[in-house]
């Protein structure tokens, strides 16, 4: 049976039913419970996680949410050495701000064992991590580099955009025997939608036609998806039909599902709220204008941050982040285009 | 003080999970005369369009949602009622129904449905009942489908009778563990819902696998049984789209199953995105995998039909009719026993009771007529 | 509170493991004594670091695991492979760069690895071990069946972020893990003298809640006595060690490193410290084992390294189908 819970109590949902699976997945991070397991006088599982996607799990499961000290190295590292070793944990970067201090143990080691190993390793650790702008938390706790991680083979990516997605992509991520960052926007916690009570994997590589329509084809990543709907309600007053496409992973990506609405409907707009030097955005439409050059009917959009860090005051962070307008914009910008 | 003959046309409630629907078209005009049975508005839901028959006899009075625009279930969209109801009482109905569908707010006259579980050897078995009457009638889907498949039978159904839908083990909201995959289990699962609602005896009607399935019940207690209806039942003749039946169980993707879903209807623009992505979201559930591949093995056999719902029904008496789809691709129709009553209905495929409902309808009622 | 540890010869152990030893040592020797001369030749790709001179730190070490345990590496990681148990043969075709070679030509001598002996490669990243063996050491600890995990590394990786959140948390976390930083006085051309800033690097332990040990890395028995006692207390539940090997590389930093920034510390040592020379003095003047049977062991060791050169010149590289396996388990 489906019921409405948010983005944030699907992920602790996957979690607390996969840990009930599967005695080798652990749970890592720094303040996943917090409070007295880690010295302090007062409560147990005190936070549960910087915004609460954890909590509970330290009661539920014990000996197997183990909080740390704050040394990303050193435990995104231990992660990764646990999983060669039978373990399945779902290690938490608090903020993927935070992956330079320990991005050689992801790019170098994680994603490097099985090739250079020649296929003789296995590293199934899922990195969980907060991304994104909205919440006014200024330039080094707002970005989205998940196009960084993208770049590196031997990691898969994993952007979700709804309560039913969050649930269904971490359990997947956590079955999966690769190494996986699953990137969690902040501020769709609290958005709910419909989601199984039961298990479910959605698979990778599966994107999601979250609207169907064939004016305009607009991918979208993560958060950017509910703006983009709403830039296509918009539209649809002045009789555009958009599709609007989740990829749901940026890494694998599912091509096909966007080279055939692309095919379908000659234009379109990528929306990414990374920064626009090799984003998402940057790398959609090259594959698009590759390998569907000859459907298209106008030169493709891209609607991105701008090249700077992320804003403190809010006035300038709501410029920062795409918005339905901006995508409005480029969608008559490939509709209206002559040449 | 109404005019009780003043009759209103609601939005039905095609589907637990329908809470709005759009109209896309009247068929019939104001001032036509309508009899039961005719149709009168083509509806739009997220899951599929549909044609509203007419439970309602008298003139299309006043039409109070035009074509275009989407309103709540229960709301009223049209007002029928005698030619001689003067056109001051109709227009307060009107009134007060445009009121209400400005205002949003819907009262449900019925609560709709009944959604609850049940527990059969060790599975929980999730139902949905409309209606009361003095006949039961028990709707069981096929393979990979789900009580909703019944939208549009068991709301009409349920002005006159006691309806229940319910999903088979491995399906819908029921438990997803199938034990063995066989029919004798699919039969005690519906047995075993009978018991726990207390119902002594009903009129079964079974779609596909599902038809198999009530046969079997049928065989096994007969007493329980007062009437079948066999919609494109699985079990008559060899002959089987095998391809249909794997390719759904393996399919992981929308590409994958969008096609397959496809030959399920005579008119393939019924499937929409939102059926396929239902289908997949029921598809990741943990254990529908397996279930459906052990209902594969319960079906097949190499690629031909495994069950022999004729052979079952052989030295059961109850009063049976079959209904199918003139263009089923999966199961094509067959010749049957002449002695069963047969209606072959144009323009549908193996989905007859979700492309022509009425004619399902119209089977179910001879069925307890007779039963 | 740091100790030193210096036994000649250990009276405990008997002839088999003595010879064990023995050959583990001399197998390091002859493998990297003849990529020395093969690379000279320029067959060999890329770039290789040799371990000679330090065998008795990887056997001393090493020895004590078994299949519980696990074990990560430095761009010199030959040795601790040999010691490990990594086949010579598919080892050799690894540096060569074929597909015979326990990576498959796809990881070269500075990824060399094999994880179904726990041991989780030579790693080009210095101080890259460190981290993983937390992981390694935690899985162990959650198992219960008293595994270790040893991170190998070298002066300069002591000084590395990773190496030093890896001291603290597997301190916090109660780890069986044994930290083995060994010093061989140089990182690539700086002294450790230089940069570590106390007088050792086991000075250290203290600071990060663990006891450290400082022994002669040319001392076979020493390095076994001390890796003993920090992997025996790791099993027992009594947390992490950190063991200070004092040693010296015979070659350069990689091969083709013209070593100008060393004085003759390597002559010196090839004389007179030698873990060779010494190993074999110390157990046939105490009787346990016989010049013959360690000239045996010479030439076993000669022939397995003849044959190891020979098959790995001759097999195939990989191809261009080889390009892009493995990547993924499933994409």
């Amino acid at each position: 049976m489906a019921r409405t819970i948010s983005y944030r109590e699907a992920i602790n949902e996957a979690l607390a039913q996969e840990m009930e699976r599967d005695a080798s997945v652990i749970v890592m991070g720094e303040d996943n419970a917090g409070g007295a397991s880690v010295g302090s006088p007062g409560e147990e599982d005190a936070w549960g996680g910087v915004l609460g996607v954890t909590k509970g799990l330290y009661g539920r499961f014990p000996g197997r949410v183990l909080d740390t000290p704050i040394s990303e190295s050193a435990f995104i590292g231990a992660a990764i050495g646990a999983a060669t070793r039978g373990l399945r944990p779902v290690v938490e970067l608090m903020f993927i701000d935070f992956m330079g201090v320990c991005f050689d143990q992801i790019f170098n080691q994680a994603a490097k064992f099985r090739y250079m190993f020649g296929g003789n390793a296995l590293t199934p650790v899922v990195i969980r991590t907060m991304y994104g702008a909205g919440l006014r938390a200024a330039a080094q706790h707002s970005q989205a580099l998940y196009p960084v991680f993208t770049h590196i083979p031997g990691l898969k990516v994993v952007t979700p955009s709804s309560p039913y997605d969050a649930k269904g992509l971490l359990i997947a991520a956590i079955r999966d025997d690769d190494p996986v960052i699953f990137c969690e926007h902040k501020a769709l916690y609290d958005i709910t939608g419909d989601v199984p009570e039961e298990s479910y994997a959605i698979p990778f590589g599966e994107a999601n036609v979250v609207r169907e329509g064939s004016d305009v084809t607009i991918v979208a990543i993560g958060r950017m998806v509910s703006v983009a709907l709403q830039a296509a309600e918009d539209v649809a007053g002045s009789g555009i039909e958009a599709e609007v496409i989740d990829p749901r992973t940026t890494s694998p990506l599912d091509e096909d599902t966007i080279l055939e609405s692309v095919e379908h409907t000659g234009r379109l707009v990528v929306v990414d709220e990374a920064t626009p030097r090799c984003n998402l955005a940057t790398d959609i439409s090259a594959l698009v204008a590759q390998k569907a050059f000859g459907a298209l009917r106008a030169p493709i959009e891209m609607v991105s941050a701008p090249h700077t860090p992320v804003p403190f005051s809010d006035a300038l962070e709501d410029l920062y982040v795409p918005n339905p307008q901006r995508i409005v914009n480029a969608v008559k910008a490939v509709t209206e285009w002559k040449r | 003080m109404t005019d009780d003959r003043i009759q209103r046309v609601t939005m039905p409630k095609w589907g637990l999970s329908m809470k709005t629907g759009t109209i896309t078209g009247w068929v019939a005009a104001e001032g036509d005369e309508i009899s039961q049975g005719d149709d009168l508005v083509e509806i739009d839901t997220d899951k599929i369009a549909g044609a509203l028959e007419s439970t309602w006899e008298g003139v299309l009075r006043k039409i109070v949602a035009e074509a275009g625009s989407s309103v709540p279930v229960g709301a009223t969209i049209a007002v029928v009622a005698p030619a001689d109801v003067s056109d001051e009482d109709v227009e307060a109905v009107v009134a007060q129904a445009r009121e209400q569908l400005a205002a949003g707010v819907v009262e449900e006259e019925d609560a709709g449905a009944e959604v609850g579980t049940v527990e059969v050897d060790g599975r929980s078995i999730s139902y949905a009942t409309m209606g009361e009457g003095e006949d039961t009638i028990v709707l069981v889907h096929g393979y990979g489908g789900d009580k909703n498949s019944w939208l549009f039978v068991q709301e009409p159904l349920s002005h006159m009778h006691t309806v229940h839908a319910l999903d088979l083990p491995g399906h819908g909201a029921s438990s997803k563990d199938v034990g063995d995959g066989s029919l004798e289990t699919m039969a005690r699962a519906v047995l075993g819902f009978l018991d726990a609602r207390g119902i002594g005896r009903a009129h079964l009607v079974g779609h596909s696998l599902g038809a198999a399935v009530v046969a079997a019940a049928a065989a096994e207690a007969p007493a329980r049984v007062r009437s079948l209806t066999l919609v494109a039942p699985v079990g008559f003749g060899s002959d089987v789209d095998a391809e249909y039946l794997r390719g759904f169980a393996a399919a992981t993707s929308r590409r994958q199953l969008k096609p397959l879903v496809g030959r399920l209807f005579a008119d393939e623009s019924l499937v929409t995105r939102q059926l396929v992505d239902d289908l997949l979201r029921y598809k990741r559930i943990d254990g529908v995998g397996a279930a459906l591949q052990r209902l594969v093995d319960t079906l097949l056999d190499g690629d031909r039909q495994r069950i022999d719902t004729a052979a079952r029904l052989g030295g059961v008496d109850v009063p049976t009719i079959v209904v199918w789809g003139r263009e089923d691709r999966i199961l094509p129709p067959t010749d049957i026993n002449a002695a069963a009553n047969v209606r072959v209905v144009d323009r549908a495929g193996h989905m007859v009771h979700m492309e022509r409902p009425a004619d399902v309808r119209h089977a179910v009622e001879a069925a307890v007529a007779a039963g | 509170m740091t100790e030193t540890v210096a036994p000649e010869v250990a009276p405990g152990l008997d002839a088999k493991v003595l010879l064990e030893a023995y050959r583990i040592m001399r197998t390091i020797r002859g493998f990297e004594d003849r990529v020395h001369d093969e690379f000279a030749t320029g067959e060999i790709p890329g770039f290789v670091h040799l371990y000679a001179g330090e065998e008795a730190s990887a056997a001393g070490v090493i020895m004590h695991l078994d299949e519980r345990d696990s074990i990560a590496s430095t761009h010199r990681g030959h040795g601790h492979c040999i010691a490990r148990g990594v086949d010579v043969k598919t080892m050799m075709a690894e540096i060569f760069g074929k597909r015979t070679g326990v990576c498959h030509g796809k990881g070269g001598s500075m990824h060399i690895a094999d994880l179904s002996k726990g041991m989780l490669g030579a790693n080009g990243i210095v101080g890259g071990g460190p981290p993983l063996i937390c992981g390694t050491a935690l899985a162990a600890k959650l198992k219960g069946a008293g595994g270790v995990g040893v991170a190998f590394f070298g002066d300069g990786a002591s000084n590395q972020g990773t190496t030093l959140e890896a001291l603290n948390l597997a301190a916090v976390w109660d780890l069986p893990a044994i930290f083995v930083a060994e010093n061989n006085g140089y990182a690539e051309t700086t002294s450790s003298s230089w940069s570590v800033a106390a007088d050792n690097i086991a000075d250290r332990a203290g600071g990060f809640g663990m006891p450290g040990v400082i022994v002669d890395g040319f001392d076979f028995f020493a390095v076994h006595e001390a890796a003993g006692e920090a992997i025996s207390r790791a099993r027992a539940g009594g947390g992490p060690t950190l063991i200070e090997v004092k040693l010296t590389r015979y070659y350069g930093h990689f091969e083709g490193d013209q070593q100008t920034y060393r004085g003759d510390e390597v002559a010196r040592a090839k004389e007179s410290l030698d873990c060779l020379k010494r190993f074999r003095a110390g157990v046939t003047d105490s009787g346990q084992l016989s010049d013959a049977q360690l000239d045996q062991v010479d030439s076993e060791v000669a022939a397995l390294i003849e044959e190891a050169v020979v098959e790995a010149k001759a097999a195939s590289k990989p191809t261009e189908a080889d390009l892009l396996t493995d990547v993924y388990v499933s994409y």
